[in-house]
């Protein structure tokens, strides 16, 4: 449109430009806070540290087992991708395909765990997995995880095969393919894509899950931000550089993930994936 | 009827332009319309058409030239402050009013008593024939319904110019031509100025008074219905008006208004549309429906006949050329594929130019 | 039953099948039953369990919270933390959309506004505790400015958690603002433009009503994740007072005092809060316009 050059109009832009960029700076202030620290060798009363090591990361890889903690991270993080999508891509296959009776209640069911907040469903199920004594190990967080991962998969995947066209399939059947062909050849390189894109995302938020691996994790079943919470929870214990250095690793982690994730899919979608 | 187009002698574009970074998707464009007129810019997608009618409407900023209403220079007005109608494509219709209110908002906007607003939204639904229709919800509405809505709510302001991008494209054929006459009567009742971009060289030829083809961000020509269908100035304008046959040969005679032009071994006289010299290579332009085969014995185009089709009152035939130009006929009967067709036409009935299909 | 009947009988298998119940449905079970017997069941559970406490009648639990005032005073102080910073987030978001919605590259803003999404409440939280201190850079920044002369206190107190659920808060509702923002057709506001509509007109009249619908959505999703605080409440609050909020009520009645009974009466007290919210907005979004955001036909 023509613009509109009325000084309201730009005075009004510009507050708003203020704003976002007074909320990116204190963003990046704290994030930027952080990493320096790592790296400090002292940092009291001045602007910068007084000067610069690397050390703390060997002693936070020491003292917080990191090296353990990350693996035992990878193994969960892996288990909750793998069984997400063999639970959630046949089941949104399913849905985006059919329409019988009671669909909508099982779009609810599958609904439900991605509105209510994890620590509001996680304490009961905690104490679920506690009477079975499934929880404090790993398969306790793996399933606490999954629940609402499973719908995660199941409604980014529902648009994704709605859009393929069903004559596609159709055809591959005229021409011969049986039902395992018809999957190898036509299907999986049809939802790859959004496959990737909906696991990606499943990753990078079990790496960040804190609350249902907080309350069902055992001492063995730590995922990263569990270690790192109650790091900074018993902070005094140890330098705060430390657990500086164990937060960078964090950021580390789950960025690449995001960077990653972020090719294949729009920020937007991170966080507009429950919207009807 | 007191709805009327409001006054004003005339529109003038002059030397518009219109650049998306290094892409020019307008080229300094210069045309006047006069009220009452009902323009149709005409040209298939990427001509700048639309580009045209959005610098108009004040949506998109031009990036040269100016647009004059009378003595008032208006281009860089925002688009409230023009005070123009427009119906667009997809009507754009605001979901969340009832017809009664979309048709109202702009005399809404304007301030218009609520008294004499509600006289003229009844007025407007009453002229595109949607009364007992007014409280309901767009989304309940069928698409000719839609169309009306949206023709009525550019209207009800009484604009000096009326603007309407395509508004027929997403209806289906039937609904087409009814809308079509009654877009043509909307405009015989108030005389409002109207520009209508549009791809579709009959929805032109049947509601313009006059038509520019665009091509390429540039206007091509601009003429009546008549000029353009049967004296297109240039070769790719006449293609666009249903000159389908365009074949290249050499000029071997010229007088005064026809030339002759020599193709492969044959001869085809034709009107002179754009000036050419004897030994100059030109193109000449026939309707397949000018087209016909010959005699026997008579010389002609001479090609290969690829198919036939049947078309209810006769048959139209397809045939290629030595060198691969493909040409389209009417013919009288069936003919065999394969067989040899020597083509010809009314010389009136052919175009010649000097090519170069801009 | 007689035999011509049972040949012109059609299968069962056939008849399931028109109605949508066939081979393919089925892949739909394990998912299902999956969310039912970890979620259904153990929020069916927990609900028992919260009717069948330790000691007293069924009603016990909930009497206590509701008696003591160390237990109710978590809704208010969590509602008081909640509502705010959704409300806040929500007047911030929706400016700021309107004016990112007009930029070419919104890509780079809308990737970093997804970084604290990403991190999670415990990193910023761990951030906040280094950059918000009083030797940290935003005093210090501030001191150096002019604007105040000793550090204000924004750790271990209210502020700090408003502070992180705004971090955290604000680009989800942005992102979710944007998203809906984008999904009007914006030949409708062009449409007002050229009916006369000033830019306020066309948000009042045409943009802001059409948006409503989704902000009602919007609002209730921010608010039952700010409502559910709980590491940063821990962390850079006061856990013990201004800033014990519901759910650290409930993770020390669960792993601190054993008592899984209590737990899960407060999880359901809180489950209840955020329901009793959601289902008050949605209600007020049922009186609004809900249909396509476009302007054509459908």
């Amino acid at each position: 449109m023509v613009a509109d050059t009325r000084l309201s109009t730009k005075l009004w832009a510009a507050a708003n430009w203020f704003l976002i960029g007074f909320f990116l700076l204190n963003l990046l202030g704290m994030i930027a806070t952080v990493v320096t620290s790592s790296f400090a060798t002292r940092w009291l009363g001045t602007w910068l540290p007084a000067g610069w090591t690397t050390r703390w990361y060997s002693a936070a890889w020491a003292e917080f087992q990191l090296g353990d903690v990350l693996s035992v991270t990878f193994q969960i993080v892996f288990l909750v991708v793998l069984f997400s999508g063999l639970l959630g891509v046949p089941a949104a296959y399913a849905l985006a395909r059919r329409d019988f009776p009671g669909k909508k209640l099982v779009m609810l069911l599958f609904l439900l765990p991605l509105l209510v907040p994890p620590i509001t469903f996680g304490i009961p199920l905690a104490t679920v997995l506690y009477r079975l004594n499934l929880a404090g190990s790993m398969s306790g967080v793996v399933l606490a995880n999954l629940v609402p991962t499973v719908p995660f998969v199941i409604l980014v995947m529902i648009p994704f095969i709605e859009q393929i066209d069903t004559k596609i399939e159709a055809a591959a059947r005229v021409f011969g393919a049986n039902t395992f062909k018809l999957f190898i050849h036509v299907l999986l390189p049809l939802l790859m894509p959004g496959i990737l894109a909906a696991l990606l995302l499943v990753l990078v938020r079990t790496i960040a899950m804190f609350e249902l691996t907080f309350l069902t994790a055992g001492p063995t079943s730590q995922t990263l931000v569990v270690a790192l919470y109650y790091a900074v929870f018993a902070a005094g214990v140890r330098a705060v550089q430390s657990i500086d250095a164990m937060a960078v690793v964090y950021m580390v982690t789950t960025l690449i993930w995001l960077v990653i994730a972020l090719r294949f899919v729009n920020p937007t979608q991170i966080v507009a994936r429950a919207k009807r | 009827m007191t709805i009327h187009a409001a006054n004003f002698r005339e529109l003038k574009l002059d030397k518009l332009s219109r650049d998306f970074g290094s892409f020019n998707a307008l080229k300094e464009v210069s045309l006047t319309i006069t009220k009452g007129e009902f323009i149709a810019l005409l040209g298939p997608s990427g001509c700048g058409k639309s580009t045209t009618l959005n610098l108009i409407a004040g949506l998109l900023p031009a990036t040269g030239g100016g647009i004059w209403l009378d003595d008032k220079r208006i281009d860089q007005l925002r688009p409230e402050e023009r005070g123009f109608g427009m119906v667009f494509q997809n009507y754009a219709l605001f979901p969340h009013m009832s017809v009664n209110k979309n048709i109202g908002f702009g005399l809404k906007m304007r301030g218009v008593p609520k008294a004499e607003a509600d006289r003229r939204v009844a007025e407007a639904a009453a002229l595109v024939h949607l009364q007992g229709q007014t409280e309901k919800l767009p989304g309940q509405l069928s698409g000719g319904q839609q169309q009306r809505v949206a023709i009525a709510r550019a209207i009800v302001v009484e604009p000096p110019l009326v603007l309407m991008d395509e508004p027929l494209s997403n209806l289906d054929a039937k609904l087409r031509l009814e809308m079509r006459a009654e877009i043509r009567r909307i405009h015989n009742t108030l005389g409002a100025t109207t520009i209508y971009v549009t791809h579709d060289q009959e929805e032109a030829l049947s509601l313009a008074d006059r038509i520019v083809v665009m091509r390429e961000g540039v206007v091509r020509q601009v003429g009546t219905p008549e000029d353009l269908f049967s004296r297109p100035d240039h070769l790719d304008v006449a293609e666009f008006m249903g000159f389908r046959n365009t074949v290249a040969g050499k000029v071997t005679a010229v007088n005064g208004g026809t030339a002759q032009i020599a193709i492969g071994g044959a001869t085809v006289t034709g009107r002179v549309r754009e000036s050419v010299a004897v030994g100059q290579s030109a193109w000449v332009a026939i309707r397949p429906e000018d087209l016909h085969p010959n005699a026997p014995g008579q010389s002609g185009l001479v090609a290969n006949l690829v198919s036939t089709e049947f078309r209810g009152r006769e048959f139209v035939g397809f045939a290629k050329m030595e060198d691969g130009t493909s040409l389209s006929f009417l013919a009288e009967q069936k003919l065999q594929p394969g067989a040899t067709v020597t083509l010809g036409a009314d010389p009136d009935r052919v175009l010649v130019f000097t090519g170069g299909k801009a | 039953m007689s035999s011509v009947e049972a040949v012109n009988a059609i299968p069962l298998k056939q008849r399931l099948a028109a109605r949508g119940l066939d081979g393919l449905t089925m892949l739909v079970l394990p998912a299902a039953l999956f969310v039912v017997a970890l979620f259904i069941y153990p929020f069916l559970y927990g609900l028992f369990l919260s009717f069948t406490p330790k000691a007293g009648n069924a009603f016990a639990n909930y009497t206590r919270f509701f008696s003591d005032s160390f237990l109710y005073g978590t809704i208010a102080t969590t509602l008081w933390l909640a509502l705010p910073v959704t409300i806040a987030t929500l007047v911030l978001a929706v400016p700021i959309a309107f004016r990112v919605r007009l930029m070419k590259h919104q890509r780079l803003l809308t990737t970093l506004l997804v970084i604290p999404i990403t991190l999670g409440t415990v990193l910023v939280a761990e951030g906040l505790l280094n950059y918000l201190g009083p030797q940290g850079w935003f005093n210090r920044t501030l001191m150096t400015i002019g604007l105040i002369s000793t550090p204000i206190k924004l750790l271990h107190n209210y502020w700090g958690v408003m502070l992180s659920l705004v971090i955290t808060g604000f680009p989800f509702t942005f992102l979710l603002t944007l998203s809906y923002l984008t999904g009007i057709d914006p030949a409708l506001e062009q449409a007002g433009a050229t009916l006369g509509a000033g830019p306020w007109e066309r948000f009042k009249n045409i943009l802001f009503p059409l948006l409503l619908p989704g902000l009602a959505i919007t609002f209730c999703l921010s608010f039952v994740q700010a409502f559910s605080v709980f590491p940063s409440a821990v962390l850079l609050g006061a856990p013990a007072g201004p800033t014990r909020v519901i759910s650290i009520a409930a993770y020390q009645a669960a792993f601190e005092e054993y008592d899984y009974s209590m737990a899960s009466a407060v999880a359901m007290i809180m489950g209840l809060v955020q329901l009793a919210i959601v289902v008050l907005v949605l209600a007020a979004r049922g009186m609004l316009y809900r249909g396509p955001a476009g302007g054509g036909k459908g």
